[in-house]
């Protein structure tokens, strides 16, 4: 799976809340419309990231999961 | 006698401002431990990055959060802790309570769970601090703590304001979401 993102953010190997507020200021670093993929490896990002796009209203894209990776892809919308 | 036909029934009317309002969590911090302070960091960081608004009022021992003479040395105590994890990872033994009341034993848990939080990647309490600011969370002293534990008003953080349970109740009152921690 690739699509083409603007900005990349890892949180390999970090546990919540710090990949979501990471998350949150990188989102505020690039222009609305463009795309922000985030890695993380904590196995309780999926439902937190899902959570926190629904909070926010910024676009859950795609995400996948594997090899102890999960892999985010959300569109800045305001 | 009115006509139902006339107006259709609602409940309340739509409130044109309600799509930019944001969620609003109240948190009471009334405890002043290091493992009991962690889960307020938590929810406070993470429901300002869901754009949300958080007060912390901080009463009881929780004013320690805000007080500058205590905050940058919180403590864990072992002490009559059921739950406290053994002290080397991966082993099955705890702690008996006898040691735990040992003098030192409170230093030596609290280094201990710093160095767990440090393992993890979980930022120190200074920079949970630091990252709720950044995050608009607004810090609230209570009057009577600092009353009842003599703490005066140049020792809290200068960010976080003085008040009483009316205004933090005026504040709570139109939250989403309070908890009591």
């Amino acid at each position: 799976m690739t699509i083409a993102s603007d900005e990349l953010l890892d949180c390999t190997g970090l546990l919540c809340p710090i990949p979501v507020v990471k998350t949150s200021k990188a989102i505020k670093t690039i222009d609305i419309g463009q795309v922000l993929e985030m890695v993380a490896t904590d196995p309780g990002a999926p439902p937190d990231m899902e959570a926190w796009a629904r909070q926010t209203g910024h676009e859950l894209i795609e995400q996948t999961a594997g090899d102890g990776e999960y892999r985010f892809w959300f569109r800045r919308t305001k | 006698m009115t006509s139902l036909g006339e107006k259709p029934f609602t409940l309340e009317e739509p409130d044109p401002d309600a799509g930019d309002k944001p969620k609003r969590m109240a948190l009471v911090a009334s405890k002043g431990g290091l493992d009991e302070v962690y889960p307020i960091l938590i929810m406070a960081t993470t429901a300002a990055a869901l754009e949300w608004e958080v007060g912390i009022f901080c009463t009881f021992y929780g004013l320690d959060m805000v007080n500058t003479k205590r905050m940058h040395s919180l403590k864990v105590s072992p002490l009559g802790n059921a739950a406290a994890p053994p002290p080397l990872k991966g082993k099955e033994f705890g702690v008996p309570n006898f040691i735990s009341m040992l003098p030192g034993m409170t230093t030596v848990a609290t280094k201990m769970m710093q160095g767990w939080m440090k393992d993890s990647n979980i930022p120190d309490f200074d920079e949970m601090m630091e990252l709720c600011l950044e995050g608009g969370v607004e810090f609230y002293a209570c009057a009577t703590t600092m009353g009842v534990m003599n703490v005066k008003q140049e020792d809290i953080m200068p960010q976080a304001s003085c008040l009483g349970a009316a205004a933090f109740l005026d504040f709570a009152a139109d939250a989403d979401l309070a908890l009591f921690i």
